[in-house]
C-alpha cells in the first residue's frame, strides 16, 4: 500500500542549522498494516509522515501510495489517498466553521469542488448518525463552531474526518501527545476502532513506547533519519519496553535519549 | 452651524456610503474570510472608475462599462494573487506592488491626466450625485446602489455556501487543514483576491459615475476606509448578526455610518485636510481593541485540552 524507498531530506542546507532529517529511510506497508513508529527526539518520525503527506518534497528517493508515484505530487493532490490527524488539535479542523461544515469539507476530499451546495440536508443527517456513534455529545451541536470544542473532541472529530472518505493510508502524527492521559486513552481507543472497522492501513507516530507496543500489528523504530528496527507479528506481541530500549542500544550503539518516552 | 445643512448632506453621505459599502464587502472577503490584508484595493478603487469612463466615452453601454470595470478589478486581484502564490512575495507587499503598478496604468487609461470628467447630461449614467434628491425613487442613487448591495450580498451568500466557497473559507481559516483535505489553497487564495477586487472595481465604477469623474487618486487610502467599514459594522452588529448575509449587510451599513460621521465632522468645522489622519487613527485604535482585550482583560485560560472529551 505504501512504499517508501530510500528517501532523503535535509533542512536548511548550507547554514549552521543544517539538519539531515531523513537519511535513506525505507519502509513498505502492506494493505491493512497498522504500524506504530517510535524513536527519540529528532529521529525523523514526524518528518517521515510529512514526507508521505507531501508537506514538502523529498530531496531523493521515491514514495508510492497504492502503486501511484506521489514523490512529486503536491500536498493537496496527494490528500485524496490520505487521512491525517496532527499533533496539534488546532491543526486538523477549521475553527471558525461548524462541525457539519468541517465534515462536509472532508467528505469532498479528492473530489472536484464546484458550485454545488457545500453541504446537503442528507449529509447532515448522515453526520449526525456518525457523531452519535462517537458518543461525545457532538450530535446535538452539529452547527457549533469547531473552535468551541475541547482538544480531545477536536482530535476525535479530525479522526472521523480522516476516515469519512476511506483513505488508502491513515497518518496519525502523535495525535494524542497534546491531550491529558485520560483523553489520550479515549482518542487512542477510538483510533483503534476506526482503523479496525474500516480496515485502514495506518502509520501512527507516538512517543509512548507502551502505546506503540499495545497498538497495531507492527512496530518500527527510527534513529537519525533511518528505520533501524522493524518488528511484526508474534515478536511484537511479546515486546516489552525494556526489550525495546535494549534493542535500541544494540542497533544504534547509544542510549535512548528521550525522557518523555521512558517516563510516560 | 445650521442643522439643516447637515440634514441636506445626509442623502449624499448615504449613497456614497453604500457605494463604499460594496468596496468594503470586497475588503471583508480578503481581511475577514481569507485572513490576508490586500492593499491592491487602493489601486483597484481608481482603476474601476477609469475603465468605466473610458468605456463610456468610447460609446459603450453603461452595463458593459460597469462589467469591464469589474473584470479589470478581477485582473488586478489575479496579478496580486500570482505575485503572492506563484512568486512567493508576502501578500501585503504583493498588493503594494500591484497598487503601484496600477497608478501608471490608471494614468494611461485616463489619457495621461489625473482625472477625467463625465457629464450626467451627455451620458446615461446609472448613479449621479445629482440624483439623490427630488427624483423618482427608481432613479435615486440611494435606491439603485442599495439594489446593487442586496444583489451582491445574495450572490456572495450563495457562493460561500457552495463547495468552492466553503473551501475558500477553510483556506482562510486553516490552510494546513485545507491542504490535508485536498484543497488547492493557492488557487483559492487567488480566486478570493479576484472576487474581492472585482467588487472593488465595481464600486469604483459606480463611484466615478456618482462623482461625475474618475480620479487617479480616488483609491488613496481605500483600504483604510474599507477596514473602517468592516470594523464599524462588526463592532455594532457583532452581537445581533450571526448569519453570513447579515454580516455582509453590517459591513455596508458600517460604510454608511462612516460617511455619515464624516459628514458630521465636516459640519462641525474640522479642517478637511485632517480627514485621512482621523480615519487612520480611528482604524488603528479599533484594530488594537481586540489585541488589548486579549492582553489585559482576559482571564488566563488553562492550556491544553480539558477532560470532557
Amino acid at each position: 500500500m505504501l512504499k517508501i524507498d530510500h528517501i532523503y531530506k535535509t533542512f536548511n542546507i548550507g547554514t549552521i542549522n543544517e539538519k539531515t532529517a531523513l537519511n535513506g529511510a525505507t519502509l513498505t506497508l502492506n494493505e491493512g498494516d497498522f504500524v506504530t513508529v517510535i524513536g527519540g527526539n529528532g529521529a525523523g518520525k514526524s518528518t517521515l509522515l510529512n514526507a508521505v503527506a507531501g508537506t514538502w518534497f523529498v530531496d531523493q528517493g521515491s514514495i508510492l501510495i497504492d502503486g501511484v508515484d506521489v514523490t512529486k505530487m503536491p500536498e493537496h493532490k496527494r490528500a485524496r489517498f490520505l487521512g491525517r490527524v496532527f499533533q496539534d488539535p488546532m491543526m486538523g479542523t477549521a475553527a471558525t466553521m461548524g462541525i457539519d461544515e468541517n465534515l462536509a469539507l472532508a467528505a469532498r476530499r479528492g473530489a472536484h469542488r464546484g458550485l454545488k451546495s457545500g453541504i446537503t440536508k442528507a449529509e447532515r443527517e448522515h453526520y449526525k448518525e456518525l457523531l452519535t456513534e462517537l458518543d461525545l455529545g457532538l450530535e446535538n451541536r452539529l452547527t457549533s463552531k469547531v473552535g468551541l470544542l475541547s482538544g480531545g473532541q477536536r482530535q476525535a472529530l479530525t479522526l472521523l474526518m480522516a476516515s469519512l472518505k476511506k483513505p488508502k493510508l491513515l497518518l496519525l502524527d502523535e495525535h494524542t501527545a497534546a491531550l491529558d492521559p485520560k483523553t489520550a486513552a479515549k482518542v487512542l481507543a477510538l483510533s483503534d476502532k476506526i482503523v479496525a472497522e474500516n480496515n485502514l492501513t495506518t502509520l501512527m507516530v507516538t512517543h509512548n513506547m507502551r502505546d506503540a507496543i499495545a497498538h497495531g500489528n507492527r512496530l518500527i523504530m527510527m534513529n537519525e533519519g533511518q528505520v533501524i528496527l522493524d518488528i511484526a507479528g508474534e515478536d511484537k506481541k511479546n515486546l516489552t519496553v525494556e526489550d525495546l530500549l535494549q534493542k535500541f542500544e544494540e542497533v544504534s550503539g547509544e542510549e535512548f535519549a528521550n525522557d518523555k518516552a521512558l517516563l510516560s | 452651524m445650521d442643522i439643516s445643512t447637515l440634514f441636506s448632506a445626509m442623502p449624499g453621505a448615504v449613497s456614497q456610503g453604500l457605494i463604499w459599502g460594496i468596496m468594503a464587502i470586497g475588503v471583508y472577503i480578503t481581511f475577514k474570510i481569507q485572513d490576508v490584508a490586500d492593499l491592491t484595493v487602493d489601486g483597484t478603487m481608481s482603476l474601476g472608475g477609469a475603465v468605466c469612463i473610458l468605456m463610456l466615452t468610447h460609446g459603450q453601454n453603461i452595463w458593459v462599462a460597469i462589467l469591464a470595470a469589474t473584470l479589470a478589478g478581477m485582473i488586478a486581484g489575479l496579478v496580486t494573487g500570482v505575485f503572492h502564490t506563484g512568486m512567493g512575495i508576502p501578500v501585503i507587499l504583493a498588493g503594494i506592488l500591484t497598487q503601484l503598478g496600477l497608478y501608471s496604468i490608471n494614468l494611461k487609461i485616463l489619457g495621461g491626466k489625473a482625472n477625467q470628467a463625465i457629464s450626467a447630461d451627455k451620458y446615461d449614467l446609472l448613479v449621479s450625485l445629482r440624483y439623490v434628491k427630488g427624483v423618482a425613487f427608481y432613479k435615486n442613487a440611494i435606491f439603485i446602489v442599495a439594489v446593487f448591495v442586496i444583489v451582491i450580498i445574495a450572490i456572495l451568500y450563495w457562493f460561500f455556501g457552495t463547495e468552492r466557497g466553503c473551501s475558500i473559507r477553510a483556506t482562510g481559516c486553516n490552510p494546513n487543514m485545507s491542504r490535508a483535505q485536498g484543497i488547492n489553497t493557492n488557487f483559492n487564495t487567488v480566486l478570493g483576491l479576484m472576487l474581492s477586487n472585482g467588487l472593488v472595481g465595481l464600486a469604483s465604477a459606480l463611484y466615478a459615475q456618482y462623482q461625475g469623474f474618475a480620479d487617479v487618486n480616488a483609491g488613496r487610502g481605500a483600504i483604510v476606509i474599507g477596514l473602517a467599514a468592516v470594523i464599524i459594522g462588526n463592532v455594532i452588529f457583532e452581537k445581533i448578526f450571526h448569519n453570513f448575509a447579515l454580516k455582509l449587510f453590517a459591513v455596508a451599513i458600517g460604510a454608511v455610518i462612516y460617511y455619515m460621521v464624516l459628514q458630521i465632522v465636516i459640519w462641525l468645522g474640522l479642517d478637511t485636510n485632517y480627514l485621512k489622519l482621523l480615519s487612520a487613527l480611528v482604524v488603528a485604535v479599533f484594530l488594537a481593541v481586540p489585541y488589548w482585550k486579549k492582553k489585559y482583560f482576559n482571564k488566563p485560560v488553562k492550556k491544553g485540552a480539558d477532560n470532557n472529551a
